[in-house]
């Protein structure tokens, strides 16, 4: 992977510029915001995983939701060896993680292998069964994973070396937000450097580039193992944060919810990721807070509760498809091109955008061909 | 081999079902192009209906026949006002609206009714008749295979044998011509939505008594198993889709009946990638005409 | 005689590129007109844009005196306009039966299955198969399975169950044979002569067109470079070396 050494140098000085804004932030923040901004980070690893994936690599998935399972599942059950054999170091968060990193990158990379050839419609298909049938289980190993229940997880207090009154919340942002930088940094030199290029040239054109030379079964399958490790940093993460997992959690709403994000902020943009995490942490948040204050009836307000979201993410996700396919990101590069006098409709890079804006090529092709389920070079 | 022969019809009666719900796939996708992830939850709502106009009226029937009748205007409303905006765009903002439709369905459900599971008894009963001294069918599962039948014998004269069932197709195979025939492809696109949202209303008053209760997810297990079903048939073969949804039906039922209720949707995971993985384009693709 | 179709200043494009521009001609009913051209001068288009394919930016399409401007595709064939695209638009996965079916069933309605709008598809059936034995022979089988010529057979004869009074044809000689086009041709003329039927016939094949043309258009970059009599066209030599290629 080569990466020119100014860009990862502006990189990593974005980084640090942002992480040090963030930190400052979370001491602005009361706790409860601090919860919000450390939810909305977890979220930001998936779902910026997810969009390089279907922004840049072309491949539509339904089954990251599960994906996060897997990380949180992995931290759950380590953590809890660490507690049962009293290990009570900052250092078992962090192990944990990567742990539960590399069990998604696993899963990853089995899906990916699958799912490698397959095209459109298949590919979110099995996906999507991926979503339904992995909390399947959570019953089947009843003993490691206690089904419905879910598990508790052990975790290390806050170090005491920050002072006795620092707000656990706080210190959650913190791993949260760390975790949510690395991801952002990663992904940025990934989608900038040979393999981002690779990942572009298959979403474009499959066969030119296969003819170029690109490896493109191989480049799928990373870049699905990819985003199935910043998927389970994610899910990690909150584990962490809700200390505890369960099935519930991490149904196929999860994975639409990720979908959601990366669809609103548009797919492919990094900084599209980041309004769709917060789109999804405050629309929660706000749609709660209606409830509550409605005078509503006690049944009422319960059946409101979790399906609110639901129904406006739902809503949003229709509207979003239908009057902005590009998303926040999208309109945001229009508005820009437009205040910038250059009407010319699209990105110069981004030429058959996988999702998001028809092209001139859909609008007058009359009979486009059936698309094949598998990708017909080997 | 008692089990077996009850777990086979059984198997049957289920894969009759999934067989209903892929043909809706099948239907959708032939005309369109588009997987239609929304199918589950259109059943899931016309059953929803069902259970209100049963519970008010007090007839079964009265609330089976809404569900039907609600699953035509369901469809084709989808079809006007959602799907039609996207049936020119890159495949996958379909699938990605079918997707909001799907959470806006379950919110909006979970809104009106709640998230327990609600009883839903089925119209004949469910104990298996013994026949020769082995337990086999039950009164419910000669009604739906029955059913099915019925509804397969009439999706099939209506496309082959009727006016409207070749303008169907010729809008589906070969739109632009089509239209120069005289068919009006946008409404022919608009009926396959409506009669794919009716097969899977019945599908879905056809399974949900055998399941937990009705719940907004109730049919997610049933799409799935669907999908899987049409896969393995061929997503452009009717014939493949009623196969695929009898060998579904009954590889689910062996699988739980031997290995335990827990790990069928593992198996239709493991069922799928096989599938995908040894014959993509499905066991019925090769008699399929080729598009040049 | 009065002009079947009238086209006056017909405009229009794709995505904003102008194709046509400024196009005129008039087709008097009972006769076969030429259009002819090289590759890319729009002839195609033309068609598009008189079927509805292609909505045109300026202009007027008249059509037995009623002016077709904002007349949908579907609703060519119950006026009376057939239109076989470039490429024939056989459809593969229909049999030949289903497809000759397919072109008069917009006098169907929804069932269509024991109506009497029925028998007189039968008849018409009957009547093109007359025309056309071999498609009989090949009735049951699917387009896909049939040879260039068949296509030809039964992408005209779709065309004819409709009952058209105006026929527009994009390229019948593409793709086959000296002898098959040859019969194609005989068969346009004997269709005009025995019924009346107008015919609009885009061609590249000039030679057969101009054969049983009654008149002729030439086209070149989008625009009507000549309008005249068939015979007065086929005399003239240097017409044909610029824009026709011999």
């Amino acid at each position: 992977m080569t990466l020119h050494r100014m860009t990862l140098l502006r990189h990593l000085t974005g980084t640090a510029v942002a992480g040090a804004a963030l930190f400052g932030l979370t001491y602005v923040l009361d706790p409860f915001r601090d919860y919000q901004l450390a939810t909305a980070a977890a979220y930001l690893c998936a779902a910026a995983g997810l969009t390089v994936l279907i922004g840049l690599n072309g491949q539509v998935s339904l089954g990251h939701g599960a994906l996060m399972a897997v990380g949180a599942y992995t931290v759950a059950i380590v953590q809890n060896q660490f507690g049962d054999h009293n290990v009570v170091s900052q250092w078992t968060v962090p192990a944990s993680l990567a742990a539960g990193v590399v069990a998604a990158t696993l899963a990853g990379t089995v899906i990916g292998l699958a799912a490698a050839r397959l095209r459109g419609p298949y590919l979110a298909g099995l996906t999507l069964v991926v979503a339904v049938a992995l909390p399947a289980v959570t019953t089947v190993y009843h003993g490691v994973f206690k089904g419905d229940q879910g598990l508790s997880v052990f975790l290390p207090p806050v170090p005491d070396s920050l002072g006795v009154d620092f707000p656990l919340e706080r210190w959650q942002a913190w791993l949260a937000l760390a975790g949510a930088l690395l991801v952002m940094l990663a992904l940025a030199n990934l989608g900038h450097g040979r393999f981002g290029r690779s990942m572009r040239a298959i979403r474009d054109n499959e066969v030119a580039a296969s003819l170029a030379g690109i490896p493109v079964a191989r480049v799928q399958v990373v870049a699905f193992l990819v985003s199935a490790a910043t998927a389970g940093l994610g899910g990690g993460l909150f584990a962490v944060l809700s200390q505890s997992v369960s099935p519930d959690a991490y149904t196929l709403t999860l994975s639409l919810n990720l979908l959601l994000a990366v669809v609103i902020g548009g797919a492919g943009s990094l900084a599209g990721a980041v309004w769709g995490s917060l789109l999804l942490v405050l629309l929660r948040y706000w749609a709660d807070e209606l409830t509550g204050n409605l005078p509503l009836s006690a049944g009422l307000r319960t059946r409101l509760a979790g399906n609110l979201p639901l129904a406006v993410f739902g809503l949003l996700l229709i509207v979003v498809m239908l009057a902005a396919p590009g998303g926040v990101q999208g309109l945001l590069n229009r508005a820009g091109r437009w205040v910038r006098g250059r009407r010319t409709g699209r990105s110069a890079h981004r030429v058959e955008p996988s999702v998001g804006e028809p092209t001139a090529a859909q609008h007058s092709a009359p009979d486009a061909e059936p698309p094949a389920p598998v990708a017909s070079h080997t | 081999m008692d089990r077996f022969l009850f777990l086979t019809v059984d198997g049957l009666s289920h894969g009759a079902v999934y067989a209903a719900f892929a043909l809706a796939l099948v239907i959708i996708w032939r005309g369109t192009r588009i997987v239609n992830f929304a199918q589950g939850v259109l059943a899931v709502a016309t059953s929803y209906l069902a259970y209100t106009v049963s519970g008010r009226s007090g007839s079964y029937w009265l609330g089976f026949a809404a569900a039907l009748v609600a699953g035509l205007v369901l469809g084709a409303i989808v079809e006007r006002l959602v799907m039609r905006r996207v049936e020119n765009a890159p495949p996958l903002n379909a699938v990605i609206v079918a997707l909001g439709l799907v959470l806006v369905a379950q919110g909006v459900l979970g809104m009106i009714y709640g998230n327990q599971y609600l009883p839903f008894p089925a119209p004949f009963s469910r104990s298996a008749m013994t026949v020769g001294g082995v337990p086999l069918l039950s009164h419910f599962d000669l009604f739906v295979l029955g059913t099915v039948l019925l509804l397969m014998l009439v999706l099939a004269v209506l496309f082959t044998r009727s006016a409207t069932g070749l303008r169907m197709r010729a809008a589906a195979f070969a739109p632009p011509v089509a239209r120069l025939l005289g068919v009006r492809v946008g409404r022919m696109l608009t009926l396959g939505w409506a009669l794919a949202a009716l097969v899977g209303a019945l599908a879905g008053m056809l399974v949900i008594p055998t399941g937990l209760g009705l719940h907004p997810t109730a049919m997610d297990t049933v799409f799935v198993s669907a999908f899987t079903a049409a896969v393995v048939g061929g997503l452009d073969s009717p014939v493949g889709a009623v196969v695929g949804g009898l060998l579904v039906g009954l590889v689910l039922s062996y699988v739980a009946g031997y290995l335990g209720a827990g790990t069928t949707p593992l198996a239709v995971l493991g069922l799928l990638v096989v599938v995908l993985l040894a014959r993509p384009a499905g066991l019925f693709s090769g008699a399929q005409a080729r598009r040049v | 005689m009065s002009a079947l179709l009238e086209v006056e200043g017909l405009t229009a494009g794709y995505d904003g590129v102008p194709v046509l521009h400024e196009v005129d001609l008039r087709v008097p009913a009972g006769t076969i007109c030429a259009v002819l051209g090289a590759n890319g001068a729009g002839k195609t288009t033309l068609l598009r844009a008189l079927s509805g394919l292609v909505r045109p930016s300026a202009g007027r399409v008249v059509f037995d005196g009623v002016p077709m401007g904002d007349v949908p595709t579907e609703r060519l064939v119950r006026r009376g306009v057939g239109h076989v695209p470039e490429g024939r638009g056989v459809i593969e996965e229909l049999s030949v039966e289903e497809n000759l079916m397919l072109g008069g069933a917009w006098r169907l309605g929804w069932s269509g299955l024991f109506g009497s709008g029925r028998a007189g598809l039968r008849r018409d059936l009957d009547e093109v198969y007359q025309l056309f034995p071999p498609l009989r022979a090949r009735r049951r089988h699917p387009g896909h399975q049939l040879s260039g010529g068949e296509r030809q057979m039964l992408a005209l004869g779709r065309a004819l169950v409709g009952r058209p009074r105006l026929l527009l044809l994009d390229e019948p000689s593409l793709g086959l044979a000296p002898r098959v086009i040859a019969q194609t041709m005989a068969l346009l003329r004997r269709l005009r002569d025995e019924t009346g039927l107008t015919v609009l016939l885009v061609e590249q094949n000039v030679r057969s067109a101009l054969s049983i043309a009654d008149s002729g258009v030439v086209m070149s970059l989008g625009r009507v470079v000549a309008t005249d009599d068939a015979s007065r066209l086929a005399a003239d030599a240097d017409l044909r070396h610029a824009y026709l290629g011999f």
